[in-house]
């Protein structure tokens, strides 16, 4: 539906990406010099110029399988590795932490104010490198030239065009469950009280006029709800204070990123009918994300600067453990793009790829994010 | 008094959708067909009375017959037109005429899709039968067409294209109580706020237009020649059809209101919005100064729930259904 969704998707979930990781990376004691350096890479391919092109370009919103390719890659943009279940999980609380955002958001323009709580705290994660901030600046600049002129109508259009892209997923994140902001069957809470969306009023007064506009009657009546006036409306601009909080880090070192894995059985089957299904996207799929991913310009990690493997689990044994029991339901079954010398069926996508073809990837391999970076390294 | 009924199971959960909800009540059977939006797909469930003996269907957004890559369906409806019920689908690609069950395509439009994508979404949305022979479907360009329907066969003309509006059609709603000889019988609405008022009789010509006030108008109604809007800011806003005149403003709901229903024999109306929240209305006309009421009936907490589609199940409004982002069932509600 709208064309204007998918940079606030790619930046808001980059945004959680970046929180998420961040508190990773200190919770395994990373070392500071290092740490900064992996924020930084990531932030500078994820703002890169010609990438930040690609993607504001008016277009449909993929699938979730598609945009975790671009995910895997980004995460993969620096001197730190994440394997299957680690990336798998950053996904699930990426992708939960938005979702959760896009529905509470009060006004439907208020994503913008989700998007610029991220970004500024992007910009605090990159304080000392002007360099990178200053790319970063030039996307906010973008997003208030394209999205303030936008109606109401036009930002209600893009929320449900990302509602769509989120439904059905129900997995349930510990946070949540703790701040009860979500119920045991990953269905959010939604608030019966509090302030109403700014330029509203609290439900239940009725005016009635007659037919030469004066107003004849007022009745009041008790709506159900618990509401109070709108505190004041955040700004929409390159600085100030956003009121709203929604998109703002809600991970700290004594609040730790945890997952529980499970959906609810019900959203899982029809997981399970979705992914059987013959998917007519492959192609369109396959388009974007060449285009996309040949905006994200990675830098190999050189050979002085030794990697490290950040895990999104306690311990490498929970890590293993969830690669083993994740059901197969909600297996993202990244699009994974091999170089083969039989080209069979599917001579229009071998097209597309250059001389690679598309194939499922097995779901229990652990290295899909190496080799699509290989793979994509090729194109 | 309504009390919660059970519930009718859906194949796949509704979409945030505005006017995610049709509701047919069968007249030779005892039975109600309700039609929900998923994403490219419609779910069709048909139940008994009490919500038992449920039937399904998935309808797919189709292109000329093909399977519609990606293609989003944003509204589903029956239309009843004095000879038949149709089923309208409108999508990203088009306008697809079932058979009421579903059954089989009678009608295919395209609407024009450009390459590269344009920065304005293209896509049909709002649809409403039409002084017992059209169907008015609008698109996101503002246009509304209407189709002549033959009382039978496939044989379906686009009659006349209605270009009023600016921003995109968001719902259409035509007389649903007395039509008060040739006065306004059609009502459009769109993304900026704004209404037209149109007679449809003969031909169609607009009568007045309704300006906008900075909030969508999500859905609109039209009954006794009293036009209930919902908008929004929770608003619902009652005008004269005839003049446009403003008659009462409702401060209704907190949050985006998706779902307006009309009653046609009781004058009862139904909101369901955002908030989770259905309220229940009652409109009437002062017998002394004419002047247009409305007072609050009922209210119904589906917790946790942001509505996208809301419906009475009779024309008494004696009973009412609805459903939700992310729910896979129709919630069902009768009066005690």
């Amino acid at each position: 539906m709208s064309a204007r969704s998918l940079p606030l998707l790619f930046l808001n979930l980059g945004g959680e990406m970046l929180y998420i990781l961040d508190q990773r990376l200190r919770a395994q004691s990373i070392p500071g010099e290092k740490a900064r350096k992996v924020m930084n890479d990531i932030i500078t391919t994820m703002f890169n110029k010609k990438f930040m092109e690609e993607l504001f370009k008016p277009q449909e919103l993929y699938s979730k399988k598609a945009l975790r390719t671009v995910y895997d890659r980004l995460a993969h943009a620096s001197i730190m590795r994440l394997n299957q279940a680690s990336m798998d999980k950053l996904y699930d609380l990426m992708t939960m932490a938005f979702k959760y955002q896009v529905l509470l958001c009060p006004r439907p323009k208020d994503i913008l104010l989700v998007t610029f709580n991220h970004l500024d705290a992007i910009k605090d994660f990159i304080r000392d490198s002007p360099n990178i901030l200053n790319q970063v600046d030039e996307t906010f600049r973008q997003l208030i030239d394209m999205y303030s002129c936008l109606s109401a109508g036009e930002f209600q259009l893009i929320r449900q065009t990302l509602l769509i892209f989120f439904q059905d997923m129900h997995i349930r994140v510990s946070i949540f469950l703790k701040d009860k902001v979500q119920n045991s069957n990953g269905r959010f809470v939604l608030p019966i009280s509090g302030p109403v969306p700014w330029g509203t009023e609290v439900p239940g007064l009725i005016r009635m006029f007659n037919c030469n506009g004066d107003e004849v009657k007022r009745v009041e009546f008790t709506n159900g709800g618990n509401y109070i006036s709108p505190q004041r409306e955040g700004s929409f601009d390159l600085y100030g204070d956003r009121v709203l909080k929604l998109g703002t880090n809600m991970y700290s070192v004594s609040r730790p990123v945890e997952t529980h894995m499970s959906g609810a059985s019900k959203s899982l089957a029809s997981h399970a009918k979705e992914n059987a299904a013959p998917n007519p996207l492959a192609k369109e799929e396959l388009n974007f994300l060449a285009r996309l991913m040949g905006g994200l310009e990675i830098k190999k990690p050189n050979g002085s600067e030794p990697g490290f493997r950040l895990n999104l689990f306690t311990t490498d044994e929970e890590e293993k453990y969830a690669a083993l029991t994740r059901p197969e339901e909600l297996s993202y079954k990244v699009i994974n793009i091999q170089a083969t010398q039989d080209q069979q069926q599917n001579e229009e996508l071998a097209r597309i790829m250059g001389e690679f073809e598309v194939t499922d990837q097995p779901s229990q391999s652990t290295s899909k994010g190496d080799d699509l970076l290989a793979m994509m390294d090729e194109l | 008094m309504y009390r919660r009924e059970r519930s009718v199971p859906l194949k796949s959960s509704s979409s945030a959708l505005y006017n995610n909800l049709s509701v047919l009540p069968l007249r030779d059977k005892p039975l109600t067909y309700f039609a929900a939006v998923h994403g490219s797909a419609v779910s069709l469930a048909s139940a008994a009375a009490d919500g038992l003996s449920v039937s399904h269907r998935q309808l797919q957004a189709t292109e000329g017959g093909r399977a519609a890559s990606a293609s989003i369906v944003t509204q589903a409806s029956w239309c009843v037109l004095p000879s038949r019920v149709l089923l309208v689908l409108t999508s990203q690609k088009g306008i697809q005429m079932y058979e009421s069950d579903g059954s089989i395509m009678v009608y295919w439009h395209a609407l024009d899709v450009l390459e590269p994508p344009p920065a304005q979404a293209v896509f049909a949305r709002g649809i409403a039968a039409a002084s017992g022979r059209f169907i008015c479907v609008g698109t996101s360009s503002g246009l509304v067409l209407v189709f002549d329907i033959p009382s039978k066969g496939t044989n379906i003309t686009l009659s006349e294209v209605l270009e009023e509006h600016r921003d995109s059609i968001t719902d259409i709603a035509s007389e649903v109580g007395e039509n008060l000889g040739g006065a306004a019988d059609l009502v459009t609405a769109d993304d900026s706020g704004a209404l037209c008022v149109w007679r449809s009789k003969e031909e169609f010509s607009l009568l007045t237009k309704i300006s906008a006030f900075g909030w969508t108008c999500s859905s609109v109604k039209l009954w006794n020649g009293v036009i209930a809007a919902g908008y929004g800011n929770g608003q619902i806003r009652l005008y004269e059809a005839s003049s446009g005149a403003l008659r009462a403003t409702v401060s209704a709901h907190a949050r985006w209101i998706y779902a307006l229903d009309l009653a046609p024999l009781t004058g009862k109306l139904l909101s369901g919005a955002e908030d989770s929240y259905v309220q229940i209305w009652k409109l009437s006309r002062s017998p002394d100064t004419g002047d247009i009421e409305i007072e609050h009936c009922h209210s119904e907490c589906v917790p946790d729930t942001q509505l996208c589609g809301a419906r009475f199940c009779d024309p008494e409004g004696n009973s009412f259904a609805a459903t939700g982002y992310d729910l896979s069932e129709i919630v069902r509600y009768g009066q005690v």
